[in-house]
């Protein structure tokens, strides 16, 4: 399952786009995602994100536009060899709810035709958790175990890449961090994921890049270089008494670049590199005497990101080359 | 055409039927409504009466069995699989369409095949055992026993066309099911008007229909392969 040594682009995806009659639920999508990358895609509900794994998964025929998945052209004719190399967990487990957990699995991994069915099984199981709830019938299983299920039934076919549309949707804290560790266990392998949330806390700890789609892609990247791309750097400097002169304080230090008070009395310094700036405001307050409470660098979140992203009617990107 | 894949959703229909008392009652009581009413009618037949059944060929009325039991099953078996979530998964894989129906196909035809058998056998052995001799003798007619062995399958694969077509573009089982034996009454009432005479009886009527019928169960799958459209059966549209 680890191939993070393959070459080239497990999906490669170039202007794609589905509209069914005069509704658009996804266009101009383009992105790269290399083997052994955990990759996220985002976005409100309604967004696209479901109708792009359905494209890619051969389920559904773009409009427009062209894709490679798993290194085959996304065509109708390579529908047979593409779902032989990838795997998809719908948001609903779909499982037959009167047979067991062994016999769902089995099902699947006729499918595949999967060779020796029983060990695949088995290791399939030990991987979530699941090997002594085996002869369990499905029906009897809570919801975030049916979806451990689910993940088992993706995995056995070994895929070279693997679509998890909303993995966690309507799971509880406990069964939702299960299944995250699962993921982040299965990244850490090496296998290829493409993860579908709208849960930014969930892509955040578990993707290596994460691609934000409201019918057009928003933006892609790092989440640490989405947060650096949208938002100015920024140290809170917070003091006991106001500064006399803060303008005096703050100018001509090493990589700061402006200041502004704020409303709770304390400073916002736009810095260039906070690694540069900080111990330079630091040594400038302390020279002018100030009695320094606190100096802190801004965090911004992947939330910060979203919602600034989300409600724009921005253009599509394209990942930069 | 993969068999493993084949096999794989048929033993898990297999599986499902066995667990589905809806599915088994549906089995048993079609079967025993055209067991019990010949039946009864047939056992209290006077001996004089083997004279003019020896004219008729009341038997074929049975083959209504394979005509209606696959129907229900056939017409529940993807509509239900969409309702249920469980269709995505398996369209995922490489499954192909044809696989995926022939193998929808041959679930229903296995179990319809076997109870319309055994019902008939069951009749025949209590026509024998039970009823007056003659009777017994003018009912149970070799060609007759020929007729049922090659209709049953013929019939029951065209009632489970017609089901699975209905199937894949019903968003409602019971519409669905519904539908399914209405557009299987002209086989039923087609075997009943050959059953009580109102049209003739003859060889060449008999291999007319049955390669009609093969024409058509061929027809069938073609034609249901061609509506399978894995778009319009996740989405909706199209």
């Amino acid at each position: 399952m680890p191939n993070r040594h393959k070459r080239g682009a497990a999906l490669s995806v170039h202007d794609l786009g589905k509209r069914f009659g005069d509704r658009l639920a996804f266009d101009r999508v383009s992105f790269e995602i290399d083997y052994g990358e955990v990759f996220g895609f985002l976005g409100p509900n309604g967004a696209g994100k479901t109708t792009t794994v359905r494209t890619l998964g051969t389920l559904i025929a773009p409009s427009s536009g062209s894709a490679s998945v798993a290194g085959i052209p996304l065509t109708a004719e390579n529908g047979v060899e593409i779902r032989r190399r990838i795997s998809i967990m719908p948001e609903s487990p779909g499982l037959y709810l009167r047979l067991t957990v062994a016999e769902n699995l089995e099902c699947f991994a006729n499918l595949y035709e999967v060779a020796n069915p029983g060990q695949r099984i088995e290791r399939a199981l030990r991987a979530v958790n699941l090997l002594e709830r085996a002869d369990d019938p499905c029906g009897a299983l809570s919801k975030g175990l049916r979806q451990r299920v689910a993940l088992a039934r993706a995995l056995l076919s070994e895929p070279e890449v693997l679509f998890l549309d909303e993995p966690t949707s309507g799971l509880d804290p406990v069964a939702t961090r299960d299944v995250h560790d699962l993921i982040a266990e299965l990244g850490r392998s090496g296998v290829t994921i493409f993860l579908t949330t709208h849960r930014l806390e969930e892509a955040e700890r578990l993707c290596d890049r994460v691609a934000i789609l409201n019918t057009t892609l928003r933006t892609l990247g790092r989440p640490d270089e989405l947060r650096d791309r949208l938002f100015a750097k920024t140290l809170t400097v917070r003091t006991l008494t106001p500064l006399a002169d803060p303008g005096l304080v703050f100018a001509e230090l090493p990589g700061v670049e402006g200041w502004r008070q704020d409303q709770g009395g304390g400073y916002v310094v736009a810095v260039s590199d906070p690694t540069v700036a900080a111990p330079a405001v630091t040594r400038s307050l302390v020279s002018a005497g100030a009695d320094v409470l606190s100096i802190s660098e801004s965090r911004h979140s992947l939330e910060d990101v979203y919602l600034e992203l989300i409600d724009e009617p921005k253009p599509a990107i394209k990942e930069p080359a | 055409m993969s068999r493993r894949r084949v096999m794989a959703i048929v033993r898990k229909e297999f599986r499902e039927y066995r667990r589905n008392r809806y599915v088994l009652v549906t089995m048993a009581v079609i079967p025993v409504i055209f067991l019990l009413q010949p039946l009864v009618y047939t056992l209290a037949l006077p001996a004089a009466a083997a004279v003019p059944l020896s004219h008729r060929h009341e038997l074929l009325y049975m083959l209504g069995i394979p005509a209606l039991v696959p129907s229900m099953l056939a017409a529940a078996s993807v509509v239900t699989e969409r309702q249920q979530g469980t269709l995505e998964p398996v369209l995922t894989t490489p499954i192909r369409g044809k696989e995926f129906l022939l193998a929808k196909a041959l679930a229903p035809l296995v179990p319809a095949i076997a109870v319309s058998y055994a019902v008939y056998g069951l009749f025949v052995i209590i026509i024998e055992l039970f009823a007056h001799a003659g009777v017994a003798s003018a009912l149970v007619q070799g060609p007759l026993i020929l007729a049922q062995v090659i209709f049953t399958p013929l019939l029951a694969l065209w009632s489970i066309w017609v089901g699975i077509a209905i199937s894949t573009r019903s968003s409602d089982v019971r519409a669905a099911q519904q539908l399914s034996v209405v557009g299987n009454l002209p086989m039923v009432a087609l075997s009943t008007l050959v059953a009580f005479n109102t049209i003739q009886a003859t060889l060449g009527l008999a291999v007319g229909l049955a390669v009609a019928l093969i024409v058509i169960d061929r027809v069938g799958w073609r034609v249901v392969s061609a509506m399978f459209d894995r778009e319009r059966l996740i989405t909706g549209t199209r």
